[in-house]
């Protein structure tokens, strides 16, 4: 009996394990799935929290429910992979043998890493949002404050869903709108990066979105430590805030790092297009897990788990796996006001206007706002459940496709840095 | 994308200054372009500039600040005082590396 064995059921994890087992043959192969947690987090709905939303219990399952019947789950920790030895040890000093490991132990926030951040001032004026408990902590801070100074910092690349913060912006300024109080707050956006938009057609397309929710921006603000009231860079400049919404450091998992397989960030080095970790005899990297270019997003993992189990089934077969995997993600943008934008690109592609997933249909658009991209957003939960995670055949190409997409050179004087 | 002249060689950069082909660089490319940018390059600056081209040609990308810092012996206060405001992407530029990359 031969296994493939599984670490990590976050997205990445679970799609791969749900899809392989339905391709392996049951008397040849075990699928398992290695991971300590009771239940699957949808990540997605994080953002809506601090907003006031309350349906987190619909963005939690267990996760038994969530990994197909002949998926075996092990409900362990694991302390550290040996490629060498081919096993996996368990924090309990148990180990299991495998043939094909595939490593889907996601990404962390590391707040630890940014002076000052953790302490006392951590959920007092420093929150985040990227976890469930400092989601709803925000949502309890925010329901009762008053205005003031509130400064969103992404601390250093790469994090999860980069477009997060800037739906945290727009919802933001909506949210503070709503509540008639809008003119009593600053928003400000400090970035280490050298403007909101990087790319030069959506910056010339979205540079609006800012001007017009009256968003302030500081780029290229590298932080080196918080102090409950400011924030200081490593070249001294100073951001203060009576708020923080932090979107800290980002590290792969411990076990990453006790195995002395990762970068500097614990993100294992796997090759751009095969998904086979660079180092390691047949093991291979999904989701935020690799150190790849493409974003840390769950389209991204949902594009790579299709091309993955192929790869899986090539290696199987003896064959070589095929550098299939373009860096294919696909992401909404909350907007505010009922509206959301959806991005399409990949590692050499730009996001270009046009219409998803239909060439000329749609539904949805490309690189602008609408009402329908919103919806789409909001049925995406549903599709996540009972479609995306249990490995349903969905008729998305895993490879971007250029169909129906208009490639325009932005304006010539569109400079991509803003403020 | 333009020609451009450094140390009697041409190479073209784009339109953010960022050599378009690494192949074509050489120490002398990288000493003109600090230059320009008004740096002189000392035993600390090519340190971080080796490292940018050597990591570069291993992964396809100009690395971050953090992985400067944890490669070499320049920590990323030092990297802020030897590349003053946007070290990441002066040393890229003096490496003649692309520019350190985001999705949107």
């Amino acid at each position: 009996m031969k296994n493939l064995v599984i670490l990590g059921a976050g997205t990445a994890g679970t799609m791969v394990a749900n899809r392989m087992v339905k391709r392996l043959s049951q008397r040849e192969w075990t699928v398992t799935v290695i991971d300590p947690n009771e239940t699957h987090l949808y990540q997605p709905g994080l953002l809506f929290l601090p907003f006031g939303a309350r349906d987190e219990d619909k963005m939690v399952r267990p996760r038994a429910k969530t990994l197909h019947r002949k998926v075996r789950w092990v409900k362990q920790e694991v302390r550290k992979v040996e490629p060498g030895a081919k096993q996996v040890e368990l924090v309990n000093g148990d180990h299991v043998s495998y043939d094909l490991l595939v490593i889907a132990t996601g990404t962390q926030i590391r707040p630890d890493l940014t002076g000052g951040l953790l302490g006392d001032a951590w959920q007092r004026t420093h929150f985040d949002f990227y976890t469930l408990p400092g989601a709803v902590a925000l949502r309890e801070a925010l329901d009762s404050w008053n205005g003031g100074r509130l400064v969103l910092n992404v601390v250093e690349m790469p994090i999860k869903c980069p477009v997060a913060p800037l739906e945290f912006l727009f919802l933001a300024d909506d949210f503070f709108r709503k509540k008639g109080i809008r003119d009593d707050v600053e928003i400000v956006y400090a970035t280490p990066l050298d403007a909101v938009f990087t790319k030069p057609l959506a910056a010339s397309r979205l540079g609006y979105l800012l001007e017009e929710k009256r968003i302030l921006v500081e780029p290229e603000f590298m932080t080196m430590e918080a102090d409950g009231r400011k924030l200081i860079s490593y070249d001294e400049r100073e951001i203060p805030y009576d708020l923080l919404v932090s979107i800290p450091t980002h590290s792969g998992a411990a076990l990453v790092q006790e195995s002395g397989i990762g970068d500097e960030l614990a993100f294992i080095p796997t090759d751009k297009h095969t998904l086979a970790a660079n180092d390691l005899q047949d093991v291979f990297v999904l989701g935020d897990a690799t150190d790849l270019p493409s974003s840390k997003a769950g389209s991204v993992a949902h594009f790579q788990s299709e091309i993955l189990a192929d790869n899986l089934l090539r290696t199987i077969r003896g064959e070589e796996p095929l550098p299939d995997f373009d860096g294919h993600a696909n992401c909404f943008v909350e907007t505010g006001n009922g509206k959301a934008m959806l991005i399409d690109f990949n590692y050499d592609v730009e996001p270009l206007p046009g219409k998803f997933p239909l060439p000329g249909v749609g539904p949805f658009s490309l690189l602008k706002e609408t009402r329908t991209n919103h919806l789409g957003k909001l049925f995406f939960r549903w599709l996540y459940w009972h479609g995306l995670l249990p490995a349903k055949p969905i008729p998305l190409g895993a490879k971007m496709s250029m169909a129906g997409k208009k490639l325009l050179s932005p304006p010539d004087d569109s400079a991509a840095s803003a403020a | 994308m333009t020609a451009h002249n450094y140390a009697g060689t041409t190479v073209e950069v784009n339109q953010e200054g960022y050599m378009t082909d690494a192949n074509r660089w050489t120490p002398a490319i990288g000493e003109a372009i600090a230059v320009e940018l008004g740096i002189v390059l000392g035993a600390h600056h090519w340190e971080a500039v080796n490292f940018v081209r050597d990591d570069y040609a291993t992964t396809g990308k100009s690395p971050g600040l953090r992985r400067i810092a944890a490669n070499t012996n320049v920590t990323i206060k030092q990297l802020y005082r030897l590349f003053p405001k946007g070290p990441g992407k002066l040393v890229a530029r003096i490496a003649g590396t692309p520019k350190p990359k985001s999705c949107l």
